[in-house]
């Protein structure tokens, strides 16, 4: 004869550990920190090597010369490389009201990254078993992202623009995390190859109903040949925001705040 | 997670966390009716998968420190990555043991102010005024700080 026992959710006394409300309790904390940001954007591709973490610093830079708060959150922990591409001074970073306060580039966009507290040309390592990582390894990577986002003193922001590592895992982590869907911006390079991956973080990004402020195109007038961005643009029903050389002007960057214009 | 004693038809109550310092994790449930203890034991991946959520399994009693998650389990952070030297309510706090003072010194420096923040708010909540390795060693299982 089988025991009778109650289900969990019909054992409703008050408990000790509150798991649940833990939980509840740290997206709470995420969305009281962006309270004051007016726009998440998160800078996507789907694929590595095209230039995502150059266009988020161009842009950031461009937007803070524009007269915006911006603010720049390093979401690549294993491949930081934000606080350089901004010229970020070396720093120790401190606390300040039980925040940890970004460091800030000359144009005064407000960042903050792994590269800031990892050993220099140390890889990201937690601490924990050494067999079978993969079990907590992405759990503790998006912990880390909810303790960039709600412990980091963004202060009033315009725009915050995440910089996101390749794939679209941590795109799917930062939307379950905000309290409000984030606005896109997708990278890409010319190539047919490019084109595919990032129509596959597009989607995703339309999955979660995401809005889409249009696609950049890095690295043209080089080796890679194609029309990624033309064609992306077609299919999504978004602009082409810049054709970014390899060797630009400020005013690259200039035009893309001017094209996105009230779409940020 | 939720315990059921079944022979009572009762919720059993979270009663004592235990860390034995190897990675695992002992939690000891009561039946508020019959009274008989049961004790969850995780080995060290299920206890570090816990972690990795930011939870503790028997609650919290202190508010979060900034980056608690980051600071406590990145393995390969700068020693001189954070200036805690700003803390709260600095000079007028518990004091510290010449052990606990060594025991402190000998956590990476990376999570050091961190944990001697936990470790002062711990005391003051509890009008403790020393603190001492057994101190520390409480407060560690009362509060589910693995490692620190």
């Amino acid at each position: 004869m089988s025991l009778n026992i109650r289900t969990y959710h019909e054992l409703t006394e008050a408990d000790r550990s509150g798991l649940a409300d833990q939980i509840g309790a740290q997206r709470r904390r995420v969305a009281d920190r962006l309270a004051s940001v007016r726009r998440v954007v998160a800078v996507l591709s789907g694929k590595g090597g095209v230039g995502k973490s150059f266009v988020t610093a161009g842009l950031a830079r461009a937007l803070a010369r524009s007269g915006r708060s911006t603010g720049v959150l390093d979401a690549d922990f294993n491949g930081p490389t934000i606080p350089a591409l901004l010229s970020l001074p070396v720093t120790r970073c401190t606390l300040h009201d039980d925040a940890i306060e970004p460091a800030v580039s000359a144009e005064g966009v407000r960042c903050f990254s792994m590269a800031l507290l990892l050993e220099d040309g140390r890889p990201l390592a937690f601490r924990g078993p050494e067999t079978e990582g993969h079990v907590w390894r992405e759990t503790l990577e998006t912990a880390t992202l909810r303790e960039f986002l709600a412990d980091v003193a963004w202060g009033a922001l315009d725009e915050l623009l995440v910089d996101l590592p390749p794939g679209v895992q941590r795109f799917q982590e930062l939307t379950e995390l905000l309290p409000a869907r984030p606005a896109v911006l997708a990278v890409t390079i010319p190539t047919p190859e490019s084109r595919d991956a990032v129509r596959r973080a597009l989607r995703a990004a339309n999955d979660r109903k995401a809005t889409l402020l249009g696609v950049v195109e890095n690295m043209v007038g080089g080796p890679f040949v194609g029309s990624a961005a033309d064609e992306l643009a077609a299919e999504f029903g978004i602009p082409v925001l810049a054709r970014v050389p390899f060797h630009p002007g400020e005013d690259v960057w200039e035009n893309v705040v001017s094209k996105l214009g009230s779409s940020l | 997670m939720k315990f059921l004693c079944v022979e009572c038809d009762r919720q059993m109550q979270f009663e004592e966390r235990q860390l034995p310092g190897d990675g695992t994790l002992a939690a000891a449930f009561r039946c508020p009716t019959c009274g008989r203890v049961v004790a969850l034991l995780t080995n060290p991946m299920e206890t570090q998968l816990v972690a990795s959520l930011g939870v503790k399994i028997g609650g919290t009693t202190l508010p979060p420190q900034p980056l608690e998650t980051v600071r406590g389990m990145v393995a390969t952070g700068k020693e001189d990555a954070f200036d805690d030297g700003r803390e709260r309510g600095a000079g007028s706090g518990p004091s510290w043991s010449m052990e606990a003072q060594e025991r402190l010194a000998r956590v990476p420096g990376f999570v050091r102010g961190m944990v001697k923040r936990i470790y002062l708010d711990y005391a003051k909540d509890r009008g403790i005024a020393e603190i001492t390795p057994a101190v520390m060693d409480t407060a560690r299982s009362e509060l589910g700080l693995e490692g620190m």
